[in-house]
């Protein structure tokens, strides 16, 4: 494999392309300078740490500091998945919901994938399963709080809608069968669009990543068609159960709507 | 031996309405009256068990908690003042829409309003044709939340007649109103609800 080393030098030129941004901001009075400048901060400090963290991880491969890292990662995503919600679940339900599902979903794909289609040795070899993790666990993520949003959102509009059903005498399951249809689509839009547009729009990061490495333009396409799979497995069954077990929390055995259990709105 | 009143109450509690209890026979109809806001909706939700709330409600002897929450609402119906609607078309809200057509008719409204969009309906069409929707199923107590305060006269004499129709078939309803004559018209007893304390009262 060959591929053209980066030093500081060539990092500093393009750094220009983010200055030139804030200068236009400045001019304009856009007012976007700081969070931009923080944001890029945020990214080199980050990225670098993330470095020496798989450097480190990559000559240890041990499966205790791989498992640590997998878990940190997931953490952090919950987080992120309850950061996006307007109207998360009351107490510890809206952290330990998503998490939840996500730890689930994504590791039973992840390891699905280090045991069974890429076979690394060993099977938790950092240098494959924190990337594959990473992919997964972002895409996921995005799906559930996607798909969490849409429910809570929707049930708290169209509660009026849901209980009219449920003073006919339907199940809760029937009554929020319209919003946990469009919660579950709006969960796996990202991930169907990715499909149907790769290729032709854009080109996936991790393919082009590949071939910037020197890879080959086949083998790099069938690392990200594997990959594209693991993202909708990881995607479908983390969504689906977050927003099942969301829509029972929501409600309860006497199929009442329970929009009691939701944390009062944001301001 | 009396017979088991339809609709039996006991200890009903939930936040906003303090413990009360009535019994409610075949065709018997009760006036809900009292000040807006004062928990006269929190009744009915509590008696169609859409919130949580405590106490030892029985149809026929048959203890709620026994049977499944759906068909307790299926025969004990509550259809409040703004009814809500889940689908685009009138018609899609009725399994069988044939079975309806006689109330929708009877109400002043024509058969076609199967294909009227939801969405451009009046507020009385909406009250009305929640009303079909409910009766359909034919629930044994119906919990009316001020079906007719949209209507006009004609209108509301056809609901009131069509109401009267299902207690004389041995239906019983509650049916809430702020109108003192419409409570002398369908009932004997009445329910004065003044916040959150429920009184029994002549109409």
């Amino acid at each position: 494999m060959s591929y053209i080393q980066l030093d500081v030098f060539d990092l500093a030129l393009a750094a220009l392309l983010v200055i030139l941004n804030g200068a236009l901001s400045i001019a304009l009075q856009l007012r976007l300078e700081r969070q931009l400048f923080i944001a890029t901060l945020r990214m080199i400090v980050q990225l670098f740490l993330v470095g020496l963290v798989l450097t480190t991880l990559f000559t240890l491969v041990s499966p205790g500091w791989t498992g640590l890292a997998a878990l940190a990662m997931v953490l952090f995503a919950g987080r992120e998945i309850m950061a996006r919600q307007d109207r998360p679940l009351a107490g510890l339900w809206s952290y330990g919901l998503g998490t939840g599902c996500m730890l689930v979903a994504a590791c039973l794909v992840t390891v699905f994938a280090l045991t069974t289609p890429v076979q690394p040795e060993p099977w938790y070899h950092p240098r494959y399963a924190l990337p594959l993790l990473g992919m997964i666990l972002g895409n996921t993520m995005t799906g559930i709080s996607l798909g969490l949003h849409t429910l809570t959102t929707g049930l708290v509009r169209d509660r009026v809608a849901v209980e009219a059903q449920l003073t006919l005498g339907a199940t809760r399951r029937v009554a929020m069968l319209p919003v946990t249809r469009a919660a579950l689509k709006s969960a796996l839009m990202p991930i169907v669009n990715a499909m149907a547009a790769t290729g032709l729009v854009a080109l996936p990061g991790m393919m082009t990543g590949q071939i910037l490495a020197g890879v080959a333009p086949g083998e790099a396409v069938k690392y990200q068609i594997l990959i594209m799979f693991l993202i909708a497995g990881g995607t479908g069954l983390g969504a689906t159960a977050a927003v099942l077990a969301c829509g029972l929390r929501l409600s309860d055995r006497r199929h009442r709507l329970r929009l009691d259990r939701l944390a009062p709105a944001r301001e | 031996m009396a017979a088991p009143a339809l609709l039996s109450v006991r200890g009903l509690a939930r936040p906003g309405l303090q413990p009360l209890a009535f019994d409610l026979a075949e065709g018997e109809c009760l006036a809900v009256r009292g000040p807006s806001g004062a928990g006269k909706s929190l009744l009915l939700r509590a008696l169609a068990d859409l919130d949580p709330n405590d106490g030892e409600l029985s149809l026929e002897g048959e203890p709620r908690e026994a049977m499944p929450a759906p068909r307790w609402r299926r025969l004990v119906t509550y259809l409040p003042a703004e009814p809500g609607w889940w689908a685009e078309t009138v018609g899609a809200h009725f399994a069988d829409w044939a079975a309806a057509e006689p109330l929708v008719e009877a109400l002043g409204l024509p058969a076609a309003s199967r294909d009227w969009p939801v969405s451009r309906l009046s507020t009385g069409e909406r009250q009305r044709l929640a009303l079909v929707r409910a009766l359909v199923q034919r629930p044994r107590v119906l919990l009316l939340d001020e079906p007719t305060a949209g209507l006009d006269e004609t209108a509301r004499d056809a609901v009131e007649t069509l109401i009267a129709a299902r207690l004389a078939e041995g239906a019983a309803a509650l049916w809430v109103t702020h109108d003192a004559g419409q409570a002398r018209r369908l009932a004997r007893r009445c329910l004065k609800v003044e916040g959150g304390r429920v009184t029994e009262d002549a109409p």
